[in-house]
């Protein structure tokens, strides 16, 4: 449905925001773009939707070029595709239907038909007696609900959503996201979502891409990239709460539950460190259920090199994903990762102020 | 105390007879002149804001060739403008004394300002509302018009009230010229002629102007704010 070619963003001046990326979406799938503070992931959706067009490659969206098209070609092509933004963006002037009919007053709709499937979507989205309300009426999650009825109202095939639930608080989240999977199924549209959040990537998304430096780093369904146990992308994905209060040279087994073929659930791995004896400490664990598999990352502390080299061994051999690792090695990943949340609160931060 | 010499008031033959067409005099001025000042500097703010470098056609060279001209117009003290715009006058309106005469100075020194402020208030519109509309697939005439200046139109409206209480206290001054009104009124016998009830009478009439001129501005911008 989605495909880039040796897509590149070079912006004058020299920077090099997109570096020949490759990225192929299928119909009907929820795909997560994520990637630090600067890592493209703004330009990417830029150059999706041809808002700013991508130095060289190719962009096919439902079979259309966006990479050449320009003028009307453009305008026309952009119907096909539904946008979502993180603020939402309505229209201060106009009621919650006002803005939802909008797409269609410009798509040359007439205005019975435009009553008609307004209705059709303030039921979709919930908010049938919300529509004489203006955008100031509104909360966050409504607002956010009117924008992504306004993004369905022209029957697009493709849904970008830029950052959509980062305004909002997490039970509001959790509520645009099941509306987001609910229409997906649904209407059968093909959903690319961009965030800084993993909780969204977990929630939803049916597979991902880590955006970094402007290059796809690592791309392909949800569970077969957290089962790749050692990339930066699925400790992001699956990551753990922080260990503070280790001793920065003790030794911790890090373990992945998650591989086809290995333990079916976290219960498992317990039972089977059990049955050969081990008594080790649990200093941080995460578990999720991830399209309805349990997936953990465990951190444990035994007693010392020894004991934990036992413990990986057993691991490994039932198929569990397990290395050994140190509480300060941990510690610096955990700083590097609150380092670049702050980048992003502080970012946020200064957008809200500015409007 | 020129309240004391109540009696002055009533036996003014000025105020039975050149009061209330002075005021209507003012109140025709403005309202031509307003006119004029939304008219041509709407479009001309609007324009501005197009070729402007965060417009949606925007063009450096025009830019700054209309940013010159709406500062030369704003930059010149209206007295001056008022005389040395006598001759087009004449050609516009066949005089350059009375009410009519005082509109034609009174608007090309009102537009300028009026499209700067026009200006501003566009800007001031968030981009995020204008990707949306884009990503619908609308053109940039719709985009213009349904979302920049329907957004703005608050912002407008405050801007066309200011730019009318500024031009009130143009109409007197347009007054020391033969330009009519109240402020020819209040120069003629209040000032020539030492009449202080007639200066009060003036002042107080002007206030109302525009107090009348803010409420009626306000009172629209509530009723088409929704932020």
């Amino acid at each position: 449905m989605i495909e880039l070619r040796a897509v590149s963003k070079v912006y004058p001046g020299g920077v090099t925001a997109l570096d020949s990326v490759d990225l192929s979406i299928g119909a009907g799938e929820i795909h997560g773009i994520v990637g630090r503070s600067g890592a493209g992931k703004s330009t990417l959706i830029r150059c999706l939707t041809g808002l700013d067009p991508a130095t060289s490659g190719e962009i096919t969206i439902d079979g259309v070029n966006l990479g050449t098209a320009r003028g009307a070609a453009l305008m026309k092509a952009r119907r096909k595709i539904g946008m979502v933004f993180q603020h939402v963006n309505l229209l201060d002037s106009r009621t919650a239907e006002k803005n939802i009919a909008h797409p269609l007053e410009v798509a040359g709709v007439p205005a019975a038909e435009r009553k008609r499937r307004v209705d059709e979507l303030l039921e979709l989205v919930g908010l049938s007696d919300r529509r004489k309300n203006y955008p100031a009426q509104l909360s966050g999650g409504q607002k956010q609900r009117v924008g992504i009825a306004r993004a369905l109202a022209a029957e697009p095939r493709v849904l970008l959503c830029d950052e959509p639930t980062s305004a909002l608080d997490s039970a509001t989240t959790r509520q645009i996201l099941s509306l987001i999977r609910s229409l997906r199924d649904r209407l059968g549209i093909t959903v690319v979502i961009i965030t800084h959040e993993m909780s969204v990537v977990r929630e939803i998304c049916d597979s991902v891409s880590l955006l970094s430096e402007g290059r796809i780093e690592r791309s392909g369904p949800l569970l077969e990239v957290i089962q790749d146990t050692g990339s930066p992308l699925s400790k992001e994905l699956i990551s753990l709460p922080p260990t503070a209060h280790l001793q920065a040279d003790a030794t911790i087994v890090e373990a992945l539950v998650a591989a086809e073929g290995g333990l079916a659930d976290v219960g498992e791995l317990f039972a089977l460190l059990g049955r050969h004896g081990f008594s080790a400490q649990v200093a941080a664990g995460t578990i999720e259920t991830i399209q309805g598999r349990q997936v953990g990352r465990l951190h444990f502390t035994p007693g010392d090199r020894d004991e934990a080299e036992r413990m990986a061994a057993v691991l490994r051999e039932a198929g569990v994903h397990a290395e050994l690792t140190t509480a300060a090695t941990v510690q610096r990943e955990d700083a590097a990762r609150q380092e670049d949340n702050e980048a992003h609160d502080g970012r946020d931060g200064q957008e809200g102020g500015a409007r | 105390m020129i309240l004391a010499s109540g009696e002055m008031f009533l036996d003014n033959p000025v105020f039975h007879g050149r009061l209330w067409d002075a005021t209507a005099e003012t109140l025709l001025m403005m309202v031509f002149t307003t006119l004029a000042v939304a008219a041509f500097g709407l479009p001309l703010g609007v324009l501005l804001h197009s070729v402007s470098p965060k417009g949606l056609t925007p063009a450096a060279p025009v830019y700054r060739v209309i940013s010159l001209i709406v500062d030369f117009g704003r930059s010149i003290p209206f007295i001056i403008l008022m005389i040395a715009l006598i001759p087009f006058t004449r050609f516009v309106v066949g005089s350059a004394l009375g009410w009519q005469a005082t509109v034609v100075p009174l608007a090309v020194g009102a537009i300028p300002f009026f499209a700067r402020l026009v200006q501003n208030a566009l800007r001031e519109v968030d981009s995020g509302k204008v990707e949306a509309v884009q990503m619908m697939g609308a053109s940039k005439g719709h985009i213009t018009y349904h979302v920049l200046i329907r957004e703005a139109l608050p912002g407008i409206v405050g801007a066309l009230t200011v730019t009318v209480v500024t031009l009130i206290s143009y109409t007197a001054m347009a007054g020391t010229i033969g330009g009519g009104g109240l402020g020819a009124l209040a120069i003629d016998y209040g000032y020539r002629r030492y009449q202080s009830d007639t200066m009060v009478a003036c002042i107080v009439l002007l206030v109302a102007l525009v107090a009348l001129v803010q409420w009626i501005g306000d009172t629209v911008v509530r009723k088409i704010d929704h932020r």
